[in-house]
């Protein structure tokens, strides 16, 4: 087995952050099966607490609807805008950030300017407007979190960038009369993919945490119901049903919590002395 | 000195290059907003009749080509015209005036909370790097950092203001109370407790994990290793080696995540009723007021800027081989 993978089968941190996730993603997938009752029904009576009708374990909601099963359903968005934001994100950081890195001079320059204005204006506020603007759907939602999330990508992607660029093997293909592009992509692109993969772990979770926050604020897909919308919603019935937007959270706590030890597991199994420093 | 004050004019005109880059995305944003800007501007307030958006088209300039309405516009918000919010029937600038000193007052309590709490954090856990506490410190900041903080809000909201009734949960003040003088602090002060320590923190988990890789980093540097072999005591050389030089990057990263701290007031005061802009601007979201959207969106900008930039001066004055090496 590849030594980092075997480092991350040993890492408690990673088992824990691994199963956890794995129960989320096969809850929103078999979602349908577990709960073959619609999501958007009512199911009982409203209000139900918690443990308390063993078919209705979480409860219900002001409407009747069993949030066990809007736990489940409710994952997918939850999940869809977390991994699409992050993916998206992502690309445009390597593009940006090797681009930046590769070429130097007046390209860095103006990319980094770009870069550090994204990263100076503050986020959520710019995110929310995005969202408001764009309408609320769950592309506009994705959209406008690719567009905050993108800017620690290409910078990462461009200092390691930065620094491959005049090793030996890429002078050698420069020499080999290989074409830049090649060169970004074969040769300078493979070697800096182990962080970005550590770091777009840790990406996700705040996309979910962003999607869940903005839903919150009631700028959530209309049409596709998520964990914040939960606690959005019940969140004027508080004092009365603390279940209703305790779930929710504790949902999210969770997964969140998941992909960032996750993140960390796969930080100290790319890096192993660091880890073991950090340990010591 | 002259190099100190070449520098700093340097960092002020990236800050205003920043501030006017602001500006022109606002103006996209307009552009991008679904439907005639004129009708952006008017919200949906009613105005929808013919005569009252060209007469909006016509005071905005939108009939002129859009190099022109991009200059009117910048320079309108340079001189301080944010629009006028026809939701409220008050210029932007007025509302956001208004609330601004709110929104200072939580943002700044928090940022306190989280640095001095993160910072102590961090130090507990990098100078005990390996052990129990160690261990503790990380579980509780990876808590703080993966939790909701309306979430927070909302669960302590319930715990301390619910069931044990030891805090108010809503509100700058006492509903019908009117307090002066010191009553007043501290009524203000017992409403500030909830919001202030959720908002803070998301950014004290952040804060003790740079604490704490920063003095990792730095007590392996050659010259603690020589303190140490000189036999300093363990106090003096943490205190004069190892936190000295560990805290100084704090200060930077510190004042770039501070200015995220608006971001959160949103959702903290939306939560707690808090009376400041974050609240101004979800109301202004559910009504789809964008004037007071981009308006607030351009304010906690600067915000952002100017706090950077006294950061950026503090770490000069703080640390003076950067002032040389500029």
């Amino acid at each position: 087995m590849n030594p980092t993978l075997r480092r991350l089968s040993r890492d408690p941190k990673a088992l824990i952050g691994f199963t956890i996730l794995l129960v989320a993603t096969l809850s929103a997938i078999f979602a349908p099966m577990l709960f073959p009752r619609d999501p958007w029904a009512m199911a009982t009576r409203p209000f139900l607490p918690p443990f308390e009708d063993p078919e209705f374990w979480l409860g219900t909601d002001m409407l009747g609807r069993d949030i066990f099963a809007g736990l489940a359903y409710r994952a997918r968005m939850s999940l869809i805008v977390g991994l699409a934001s992050t993916v998206a994100a992502v690309v445009i950081g390597i593009v940006i950030g090797a681009l930046a890195g590769y070429f130097g001079g007046w390209i860095d320059d103006v990319l980094m300017r770009v870069t550090e204005f994204f990263q100076t204006i503050p986020t959520f506020v710019f995110a929310l407007l995005m969202v408001a603007i764009l309408s609320p759907s769950m592309l506009s939602i994705i959209i406008a979190i690719c567009i905050v999330s993108w800017p620690p990508v290409a910078r990462l992607v461009r200092s390691e960038v930065a620094s491959l660029r005049n090793r030996d093997f890429v002078r050698a293909a420069t020499v080999l009369g290989e074409s830049h592009g090649r060169i970004i992509v074969a040769q300078i692109l493979p070697n800096t993919l182990s962080p970005v993969i550590a770091m777009a772990s840790l990406m996700v979770a705040s996309a979910i945490l962003t999607e869940a926050a903005i839903s919150f604020l009631g700028l959530g897909d209309p049409n596709r119901m998520s964990w914040g919308y939960m606690i959005g919603a019940s969140r004027t019935v508080i004092r009365q049903a603390w279940w209703m937007s305790f779930f929710p959270g504790l949902v999210i706590l969770l997964v969140v919590l998941a992909l960032n030890l996750l993140g960390e597991a796969l930080n100290d199994a790319f890096n192993p002395r660091l880890a073991r420093r950090g340990r010591r | 000195m002259t190099r100190l004050v070449l520098s700093v004019l340097l960092r002020l005109a990236k800050a205003v290059g920043v501030v006017l880059a602001i500006v022109l995305l606002n103006f996209v944003l307009i552009r991008l907003a679904p439907g005639d800007p004129a009708s952006v501007m008017a919200g949906q307030a009613g105005a929808a009749d013919e005569q009252f958006m060209a007469q909006l088209r016509a005071q905005f300039g939108l009939d002129k080509p859009l190099p022109a309405q991009a200059w009117s516009y910048v320079s309108g918000v340079l001189q301080g015209d944010l629009g006028f919010s026809y939701r409220q029937g008050m210029p932007v600038s007025e509302l956001i005036l208004d609330r601004l000193p709110a929104t200072l007052l939580l943002t700044g309590t928090a940022f306190a909370i989280a640095l001095i709490g993160g910072v102590l954090m961090g130090m507990v856990a990098g100078l005990n790097a390996g052990r129990a506490l160690d261990f503790i410190v990380s579980v509780v900041s990876l808590l703080f950092y993966a939790t909701p903080l309306f979430w927070v809000g909302l669960m302590s909201i319930l715990l301390f203001s619910v069931y044990l009734d030891w805090l108010p949960a809503f509100g700058m003040t006492q509903v019908g109370a009117r307090f002066t003088g010191w009553e007043y602090v501290v009524d203000v002060a017992r409403h500030l407790v909830l919001p202030a320590t959720t908002l803070g923190l998301f950014y004290m988990a952040v804060y003790a994990r740079m604490t704490r890789a920063s003095i990792l980093e730095v007590r392996d540097m050659d010259y603690v290793r020589t303190a140490r072999a000189m036999g300093l005591p363990r106090r003096r050389m943490v205190r004069s080696h190892i936190l000295r030089n560990a805290l100084l990057p704090i200060i930077t990263l510190a004042g770039i995540q501070a200015g995220q701290l608006v971001g959160g007031a949103i959702l903290t005061e939306t939560v707690f009723g808090w009376p400041g802009i974050g609240r101004l601007a979800f109301d202004a979201l559910l009504q789809r007021d964008y004037q007071v959207l981009l308006g607030v969106f351009f304010v906690t900008s600067i915000m952002v800027v100017v706090f950077n930039m006294i950061t950026d001066l503090l770490y000069r004055l703080v640390d003076p081989r950067i002032g040389a090496a500029a």
